[in-house]
């Protein structure tokens, strides 16, 4: 049980470390970098909570692939550092103070309210919850539908990255790179 | 065939000439329209000797006929039908009407030849007396009302008729205002009355009033005050009486017609035949009678200074008329309906005279510019000077009779009606003057140019322009034709006004007082209920009314002959003395700048005040600006948000949540 | 571990996500910090499942996942498109969009 604690404190502060550093580091590279770690602790919290498949697919596609065609575009589009962020304007210093009040509204919320079930640490589970099995029964049954919508939905993402990249022929393109 | 048939055929004869000229106007030529016009009216006419022949076959008590074409609406305790009513005095006047209009379409026949309009003067002509025979002849109130409008329309048709002048069109406008004003007294009226009886047909209405009211009854009055309105309105009587000498501007058998023996009576006309409520009512019979007697000197003062011959007689009319009024306020409905006939007959003969003289002297109408017809116009001048003679009550005439009588019975009311007999007739010894102003303006004296060329056996012409401004004209559709008429060259103008003549002079002959009463006793069944048909001056009274009549007609004749005849320009000498009346007298007492000042400029003022204040700065600069300036303002809030900046968006998306998020957690705790 | 704590955590996540998204001018940074509140819902979603017992809550993650993914590959995608008609990869300068 202890161990438990222990690895959820370390997942916890990695995955905190991880978020500030993607918001806070200047060199987007470095943003991502960071967010790698950060999903790396999720798919450890995941863990945690008996979702197995979650987190190897956590880590498999989120951290693998997504990341990865993250670090193309940075590599394509500018991963120096910038002195964009130099000047963040009104919005840029009222945005962590919105963002803290956010915080501390949703903590009083969770924590405060005193919602019971919160206090548990969870239903009676058995052995197979959260294994492939499950999940595959449950995406091939009862979520079917939503299943179907999101490979469409993939398919639509995909055909209109497609439409986006290519070279439109005809246009005058102002010197495209 | 009964009395109601008859008056069914009285209505359709005008109506059917009427659509014959109006629809067939390019296929007849020459003088046709006009025979097709009068011999509509005159068989009118012979419709109304039917009916008189049918009526008097009754016996006395029945001759009252009622007949309805059908009903426009029959609902709970209320009926609205196309009804007549056959009864004495709307066949009086049905005979009155249609006699002295046939005479007018035969004159207008030749008199209006040349004019490019002359099929549709006959056409409008035709109208008119369909809508006067149909007011007449009205058993309703519905009915009455709709000729009412007709003949006010007919009227603003015939005044405006050579509508290319201006002066014309401004008349024809000024009459139909006013004549709107009373159309909506005599609504007013009629409706006072339908709501209290309940009923619209003449018999239901004076049953009911006489169970409704009782006297001087405070509606009741009212009704009858706003049926005097519009009495006074189409009468032309104070203060609504400044339309009829704008009214010249039309042709003057119009004048004849309309304004002098037809529609103007129709005000006299209904208040005789709303005698049992004016009866019931005394108070507004008594506003009736000092109207009447104000307007009669007001007018008989003003003929005795205007220059233009027609309104002189213009002038002389709605003083006439003023003591027909007189007559029927004092409930002698004899004496007024027979004042009425007799004035028809001698009005519409000055009025043709009058559109002789015009007519020698080339389309002139001043008498500034008149003098010395008498040889070159024999027949007008004798005719003329009939009239004249009838109207100021010489003996033994018609005018002689029918005046005194009505002056008879005024003071036989006796009290304050005595001082109203006064001013009447120191107004007849007025009438009597300027009668004799005209006779001997025009036909004696210097023959003026125009008379001399009528002597050398020429009519004298001059460049069409209108007689009031001197604006020249041309003689195309919309103005005056080129020639000119006078009764000694047609003989249509020569058997008019030659009957006439001869009318003026025997139509006393119907109510000679103690000899004849054949009007009164012909009347009696329309009026048997009045309770003052017992009060009737003895016969000594008569008498001397009638002497006291003559003497001052006479005395005024002869004062005329002195200042034109034996001393001429003495006239030209007191006017210069007396400046300031004269000027007075001349502008009409100054109504019609009274009544600019009353009513038009505060409409006018009230108008700009609406545009520049109301209009431009409330409803277009606060409402409508206001409004729109209002939501501008709200949304220029919103599009301050609108910047375009997607971290703004975004903020404001987490500031929302954040409050949601707190709301939430309130309403929780 | 009580479900609170992860709770908590994904609050967090979900906070400092949003705190991103105003403050930074990259719009490669912005979807990061987008990825990140997405995160942060996902752990909250496992969470709850873990509450309820029931695998729903880790059909959804899972489906969510799917979204970021598209979500991530379209928005790349518009980037790479500003980058090569040289407009300023920025997000303050794409304000033609206002009223």
């Amino acid at each position: 049980m202890w161990f438990e604690d222990l690895m959820f404190f370390v997942a916890a502060a990695l995955a905190l470390a991880g978020a500030f550093g993607v918001v806070v580091l200047r060199n987007p590279f470095y943003s991502v970098l960071s967010l790698v770690v950060h999903l790396i602790a999720l798919a450890i919290l995941f863990l945690l909570l008996h979702a197995q498949f979650i987190a190897a697919a956590q880590v498999v596609v989120y951290a693998g692939a997504v990341m990865v065609l993250y670090v193309f575009v940075v590599a394509y589009v500018g991963g120096v550092e910038d002195d964009r962020d130099r000047d963040p304007g009104v919005v840029g210093q009222l945005g962590p103070l919105f963002a803290l009040f956010l915080a501390v509204e949703l903590v009083i919320a969770l924590l405060g309210t005193g919602l019971s079930a919160l206090d548990t640490g969870g239903a009676e589970i058995e052995a197979g919850f959260g294994s492939p099995a499950e999940i595959g029964e449950l995406l091939l049954r009862k979520m079917l539908v939503p299943f179907e919508a999101a490979s469409f939905l993939l398919l639509v993402a995909a055909v209109g990255a497609v439409v986006l990249a290519r070279k439109r022929r005809g246009l005058p393109d102002e010197g495209i790179v | 065939m009964s009395a109601t048939t008859y008056g069914w055929l009285i209505l359709a004869f005008p109506l059917a000439g009427m659509t014959v000229n109006a629809l067939g106007w390019k296929l007849i030529g020459g003088r046709t329209a006009g025979w097709i016009a009068t011999a509509a009216i005159f068989g009118s006419f012979l419709s109304a000797l039917g009916a008189l022949a049918d009526m008097l076959d009754h016996h006395e008590e029945e001759r009252i006929f009622t007949d309805a074409l059908f009903t426009y609406a029959e609902t709970a305790g209320f009926k609205a039908e196309l009804g007549i009513l056959v009864d004495p005095l709307s066949l009086f006047m049905c005979l009155v009407v249609s006699g002295v209009s046939t005479l007018i379409h035969l004159y207008s026949v030749a008199y209006l030849e040349s004019d490019e309009g002359y099929s549709r003067y006959f056409a409008y002509l035709n109208y008119f007396v369909f809508s006067m025979l149909l007011l007449v002849l009205a058993g309703n109130l519905l009915i009455l009302i709709i000729g009412w409008a007709f003949v006010g329309a007919a009227s603003y048709l015939l005044i405006s008729f050579w509508y290319r002048r201006n002066t014309a069109t401004a008349a024809g406008t000024k009459a139909f205002v006013i004549n709107v004003l009373g159309d909506v007294g005599l609504v007013i009226g009629a409706f006072l009355l339908f709501s209290e009886t309940g009923a619209l047909d003449w018999a239901g209405v004076f049953e009911g009033s006489r169970d409704a009211f009782t006297t001087n009854d405070g509606t009741l009055v009212a009704a009858c005050l706003m049926i005097l309105v519009g009495a006074f309105a189409k009468s032309a009587q104070l203060p609504l009486h400044t339309w009829l000498a704008d009214a010249m501007e039309g042709p003057t058998p119009v004048s004849a017609l309309i304004h002098a023996a037809t529609m103007v009576t129709a005000g006299v006309y209904l208040i005789a035949r709303t005698h049992p409520l004016f009866e019931q009512a005394p108070a507004a019979a008594d506003v009736a009678a000092i109207v009447g007697t104000a307007t009669l000197l007001f007018a008989a003062s003003v003929a005795l200074v205007v220059t233009d011959l027609k309104r002189i007689i213009a002038y002389s009319t709605i003083s006439q008329i003023g003591y027909m009024v007189l007559g029927v306020a004092v409930f002698a409905y004899g004496a007024g309906l027979f004042h009425l006939m007799t004035h028809a007959f001698f009005k519409a003969l000055l009025f043709m005279g009058a559109g002789s003289i015009i007519g020698a002297m080339g389309g002139i109408q001043s008498i500034d510019r008149m003098g010395g017809f008498r040889r070159a116009m024999p027949f007008t001048f004798v005719t003329f000077t009939i009239g004249a003679l009838a109207l100021s009550g010489f003996p033994l005439l018609s005018g002689f009779f029918s005046k005194d009588e009505i002056l008879a019975f005024t003071l036989n009311r006796g009290g304050w009606y005595v001082v109203l007999a006064v001013l009447a007739y120191v107004a007849a010894g007025v009438t009597a003057f300027y009668s004799f102003r005209m006779v001997f303006r025009v036909f004696f004296g210097e023959p003026v140019p125009e008379a001399r060329e009528l002597e050398g056996g020429h009519i004298a012409h001059h460049d069409p322009a209108n007689p009031m401004t001197g604006e020249p004209e041309d003689t195309d559709v919309g103005f005056p034709g080129p020639e000119h008429h006078i009764a000694e060259r047609e003989w249509p103008m020569k058997v008019a006004m030659g009957t006439l003549a001869a009318l003026a002079i025997v139509g006393g002959a119907v109510a000679v007082p103690g000899l004849t009463d054949t009007l009164e006793k012909f009347l009696e069944p329309t009026f048997h209920e009045s309770r003052h048909i017992e009060e009737h001056p003895s016969d000594a009274a008569e008498y001397m009314g009638l002497a006291v009549g003559a003497l001052i007609g006479i005395t005024g004749i002869f004062v005329a002959y002195l200042l034109y005849i034996r001393r001429p320009g003495r006239t030209l000498a007191l006017r210069e003395r007396f400046r300031g009346v004269h000027d007075f007298l001349e502008r009409k007492w100054y109504w019609d700048e009274l009544i600019d000042a009353a009513f038009v400029r505060p409409a006018r003022a009230a108008g700009n005040a609406g545009r520049t204040v109301v209009e431009s700065v409330l409803v277009q600069g606060v409402i409508v600006g206001g409004a729109t300036g209002a939501v501008r303002a709200a949304t220029s809030l919103a599009r301050t948000l609108q910047s375009g900046y997607l971290r703004a968006y975004v903020l404001l998306l987490f500031a929302g949540a954040g409050l949601l998020t707190l709301y939430f957690l309130i309403a929780a705790s | 571990m009580d479900v609170a704590w992860f709770l908590v955590v994904s609050a967090l996540i979900f906070c400092i996500g949003a705190a991103g998204v105003l403050t930074r001018r990259n719009p490669l940074v912005v979807l990061l910090c987008l990825e990140l509140m997405l995160n942060a819902g996902n752990l909250a979603l496992i969470s709850f499942s873990r509450m309820h017992g029931s695998g729903d809550g880790q059909i959804f993650a899972l489906i969510v996942m799917v979204i970021a993914a598209c979500e991530v590959v379209v928005g790349l995608g518009l980037i790479v498109g500003m980058y090569r008609r040289r407009l300023p990869v920025d997000v303050d300068a794409m304000s033609e969009l206002r009223g």
